[in-house]
């Protein structure tokens, strides 16, 4: 098996696992209907991408290991999200901020592996980049409404920006995984996106009448398994069945 | 329709019968799902692609499939394919006209949905009354596929079908 190859699937993968499983916990507890039906509609497009990707590292596996297995079978170090997707859901300009400052990133990677050589990663990406699309529209149209909305809503979205920001770094920090598969054209290295991203970032921000943060301070680690304290919590709300009632099926 | 050429004539009535179960009026060959069905050494061989990566009905569908086919006297293998992905523009005329009259309005072009989602054109006709004076809502909806718009004529909500290209 290519292990580069399955750790950087994992990688992409994980990310829209644990962000589709935050926005999942909202699934009834939106700050409105309209509002909480997109949160959880983002998490179905996330989660549908994630099994693409699973499914593709199960057939890399093989011997019987299936995409339910790499989804809830896996202890917390051995998931390889970034720490920003891991953040909770504090209030809705924090769910804004992190949707926001993922989205962007996740574009960016996507228009990337588009042209992958592998054509199952570029499949995928070709898909997932059409759903994306929807995302970023609808966290960067809520950024502005309230970033430029009243003083409280423009209070709040900054604290959020803030907050957040020091998880922004480590995407673009790369793992083994991500250099060895962006020299063969599979993958990308996210060091070379991480001006782009940055301008693309404070170009909103500014639309949305926000400060770009200036921290230099950033934190690091999820990608090498590495967790926040949130993830612990989450991992458990979201592996319980399979641990209680090993190998259950619907 | 093009896309019908990579269809079996012989197996074409036979996946006409199976619908979307999220929009039960429309047949997933006007949906535009199913990719390839051929038959060889007398089992069908179907291709579907998912609207959206995490559509819940592409199991349901698959499932209905191999049941239509085996009432049918086929044994069947139905794939799940990603690429080239589903775009709105497979959607038949038949098709956009069952949801037109299933109450949910079909997808505009790509630039006129950039316009209406944004909020800055009225051009999603009312399935109820037919009016142009309409807003969005939301631009997330029921399914992942639609967004929730609300006429201002005849004050009723319906679905709009968004445009994926």
């Amino acid at each position: 098996m290519n292990t580069n190859l399955y750790n950087y699937i994992l990688g992409l993968a994980d990310n829209s696992l644990i962000l589709g499983q935050r926005l999942g916990e909202l699934c009834g507890h939106g700050p409105t209907l309209e509002t909480d039906i997109a949160l959880t509609n983002i998490a179905l497009d996330l989660l549908g991408q994630t099994r693409s990707y699973y499914q593709y590292a199960s057939s890399l596996k093989g011997e019987e290991y299936t995409e339910d297995d790499i989804a809830f079978l896996r202890t917390e170090r051995e998931y390889v999200n970034c720490l920003l997707v891991e953040q909770p859901n504090t209030d809705f300009a924090y769910t804004i901020a992190r949707q926001f400052l993922f989205d962007s990133y996740h574009l960016l990677v996507l228009t990337e592996l588009q042209k992958s050589t592998d054509l199952t990663i570029s499949a995928i990406a070709k898909k997932s980049i059409k759903e994306v699309n929807y995302h970023y529209r609808f966290s960067s149209d809520w950024l502005k409404r309230l970033g430029d909305g009243t003083e409280i809503s423009k209070e709040k979205m900054q604290e959020a920006i803030n907050s957040l920001w020091t998880y922004t770094n480590e995407l673009f920090l790369p793992t083994e995984a991500e250099l060895a598969i962006s020299e063969s054209g599979v993958g990308v290295n996210p060091e070379v996106l991480k001006a782009k991203y940055y301008d693309m970032v404070q170009n909103v921000l500014e639309e949305s009448c926000l400060e770009t943060p200036e921290s230099k301070w950033f934190q690091k680690g999820g990608k090498q398994g590495i967790h926040s304290e949130h993830m612990g919590y989450l991992l458990s709300d979201m592996q319980y069945m399979q641990r209680a009632y090993p190998n259950m099926k619907w | 329709m093009e896309q019908n050429s990579s269809i079996d004539t012989t197996l074409y009535p036979i996946l006409e019968q199976v619908s979307d179960p999220e929009i039960p009026v429309l047949s997933i060959l006007d949906m535009g799902v199913v990719r390839k069905a051929i038959i060889e050494n007398n089992t069908a061989f179907i291709e579907i692609t998912p609207t959206y990566s995490g559509c819940p009905a592409m199991d349901v569908i698959a499932d209905d499939i191999t049941a239509a086919l085996k009432h049918a006297g086929f044994k069947s293998k139905v794939k799940l394919i990603l690429a080239p992905a589903w775009t709105t523009d497979w959607i038949t005329a038949r098709g956009r006209k069952a949801l037109e009259d299933y109450g949910i309005a079909a997808p505009l072009d790509a630039e006129a949905d950039k316009a209406v989602l944004l909020g800055n054109k009225q051009l999603v006709k009312c399935t109820n009354c037919g009016s142009n004076n309409t807003h969005l809502v939301s631009q997330f909806g029921s399914t992942a596929c639609k967004a929730l718009f609300k006429c201002n004529d005849c004050q009723e909500p319906f679905d709009y079908f968004k445009c994926l290209k």
